[in-house]
């Protein structure tokens, strides 16, 4: 509308289809608003479901005797002993692998490397290896940790296997806690008379611990619910011992022999479990599903709680 | 802060105004981003305890100079240096071949734009450069934390609580205790890159009261964007323009008598 000087006057049917094309664009608004709440209501009660039915078949199943019994072909007097220690001791082999590779490898790629081809090339393959299936992991772990460095079907080669998996995990989340520190913290150090590793080392991994244990706590919590490559390297569906205990009563006190044993995880023991052909193993894997499930929300609490208090500390 | 040595003390003649004697001097500096010269071939002589000024419009290369003298662009890939910069009393050339920027910005503080504490206590942001230089016994850097603390004039306002987090500081705090940090390790210069451009009035009058105590024992260069604020504090006024020193001299001449139609265009408020 041009106003040279004078008010215009427009018609009173402008205003009218104003009115109407405005209540149209809310209409579309308030639709999409009905349409989304439904759908994550939806997605919400399907997880609900899944706990529920869970927890009625497993529930009644998990008590001591079911923590601390060896499988058994007698569904009432099996238990998953076997299969929480090997899935403890994955998780320590993963842990103890991914933790210092992944964030080693975030930092350099953050704060060392140049920004060229070859950096933007690894940061996409980067990207592409967290796509990759996990079975193909458990190929690769089959054919260079079980046969080419002869770990055999072992703790190791299992958590080697784990730890390759959730690597791309802890390497993107290591870089994003550091790419939230300003710039200006940096040079801050940096004008003190930094070198790189002082800054890294004084400042920018203490900042950015909440980011990075929230990562490798969601690193972690996929990780022990894989079985995929557990199977392919061939971990056991069978096992009633216990691996070498890691703690010796003398001299010299630890032994890494746990790490070469045979061994079997919590969602091999469910797998092993579910395709048994009678009912009677239902309730156990059930309750083995739950025991896993409770484990991973609760990593997922404490990563949620982490990430809270890393912010609350933290201020630019 | 550092004794000058006698011999560096004669008269210097710079625009036609007799000053003391360098502190920095400055020759034919230019400096490259890529392929584009955002410096060109800049001479001037940083007079020891004094405050020089840096002024000119924005993307003039007054903060890219400034970031010359601690070598911060050092830290991008992509920039180029030429020319030669040398601290006196022993004459290191910072832009020498060999020269480690660590070494550098041990005797350049800087205090940056926007007030930048490091999310931990009071204390440990003043002790930070003291611990980088080796300092470990607690008596020595209580000792120098309260001496910085003091010459930056917060101490009284932080003595109760040097172990609380440095955020729970208001701006301007903020700022002082940078300054706190930056002049701890007792440098030979202290930048300052528009040091109140965040702060508000009363905040940025306590920091330009104590740049001007901080002259009696530092050499001051400071990048500001207030002309008000560079005629208030500083002794010696450089104009830059599009990457080249237009002019330099004293404060009182560049303000009331400038040499250069530039000059005289840029602080009558005729552009920039």
């Amino acid at each position: 509308m041009s106003c040279d000087g004078g008010f215009i006057v427009l018609p009173e049917h402008f205003f009218q289809r104003q009115k109407k094309q405005a209540h149209q664009r809310r209409a579309i608004d308030r639709w999409f608003q009905r349409i989304g709440f439904l759908l994550t209501l939806m997605t919400l009660g399907i997880l609900g479901i899944l706990l529920l039915n869970l927890a009625g078949n497993g529930l009644m199943r998990i008590d001591w005797q079911f923590l601390t019994s060896f499988p058994s072909r007698r569904a009432g007097e099996a238990g998953v002993l076997s299969a929480w220690v090997g899935t403890l001791l994955l998780m320590m082999v993963t842990a103890g692998v991914a933790i210092p590779f992944g964030v080693a490898a975030g930092i350099y790629l953050e704060e060392y490397a140049p920004k060229n081809k070859w950096t933007d090339f690894v940061e996409i393959n980067i990207a592409n290896l967290a796509g990759v299936p996990s079975i193909l992991y458990g190929l690769m772990a089959l054919g260079l940790f079980v046969y080419q460095f002869r770990f055999g079907q072992s703790v190791l080669s299992g958590g080697l296997a784990l730890a390759c998996l959730v690597l791309p995990i802890v390497i993107v989340a290591t870089r994003e806690s550091l790419r939230t520190i300003p710039a200006n913290i940096r040079e801050a150090a940096f004008a003190l008379g930094a070198t790189r590793w002082q800054a890294v080392w004084h400042h920018l991994l203490p900042y950015s611990t909440g980011g990075i244990a929230t990562g490798v706590i969601l690193a972690m919590s996929r990780a022990i619910g894989e079985s995929a490559p557990l199977i392919t390297i061939g971990a056991l569906t069978f096992i009633a011992f216990l691996p070498p205990a890691p703690v010796l009563s003398h001299p010299p006190f630890v032994s890494f022999e746990w790490l070469f044993s045979p061994f079997t995880a919590l969602p091999i023991q469910m797998f092993n479990w579910v395709s048994r052909p009678g009912e009677d193993f239902q309730p156990n894997a059930a309750a083995a599903g739950l025991i896993l499930m409770l484990i991973t929300l609760s990593m997922n609490g404490a990563a949620i709680l982490l990430r809270k208090r890393a912010q609350r500390n933290i201020k630019w | 802060m550092n004794p000058q040595s006698s011999s560096s003390a004669t008269s210097e003649i710079t625009g036609g105004v007799i000053q003391s004697s360098p502190k920095v001097r400055i020759e034919k500096l230019s400096f490259f981003y890529g392929t584009h010269q955002v410096l060109k071939s800049v001479s001037m002589d940083i007079p020891a305890l004094q405050v020089t000024a840096l002024i000119g419009p924005s993307g003039c290369g007054k903060t890219t100079l400034l970031r010359c003298l601690n070598r911060m662009h050092d830290l991008y890939p992509g920039n180029r240096y030429e020319g030669s910069v040398h601290v006196q009393p022993d004459g290191m050339d910072i832009l020498g071949p060999g020269m480690d920027p660590i070494q550098v910005r041990m005797r350049f503080g800087m205090v940056f734009q926007k007030p930048n504490p490091f999310p931990k206590s009071i204390y440990e942001n003043v002790a930070y450069g003291l611990r980088l230089q080796g300092m470990n016994k607690r008596r020595d850097l209580d000792e120098r934390v309260e001496k910085a603390l003091r010459e930056a004039a917060i101490w009284d306002e932080v003595k109760d609580r040097l172990h609380q987090m440095a955020h729970n500081l208001s701006g301007g705090q903020q700022q002082r205790l940078c300054i706190a940090r930056a002049i701890a390790t007792d440098p030979d210069v202290v930048l300052f890159d528009e040091p109140t451009s965040a702060l508000d009035p009363i905040a940025t009058s306590k920091i330009e009261e104590l740049i001007v105590e901080l002259k009696k024992r530092v050499t001051v260069l400071i990048v500001t964007h207030n002309l008000q604020q560079a005629g208030r504090i500083s002794d010696m006024t450089a104009f830059m323009y599009l990457g080249e020193l237009v002019e330099f001299g004293s404060t009182n001449q560049l303000f009331t008598n400038p040499s250069k139609p530039q000059t005289e265009d840029y602080i009558s408020g005729r552009f920039g």
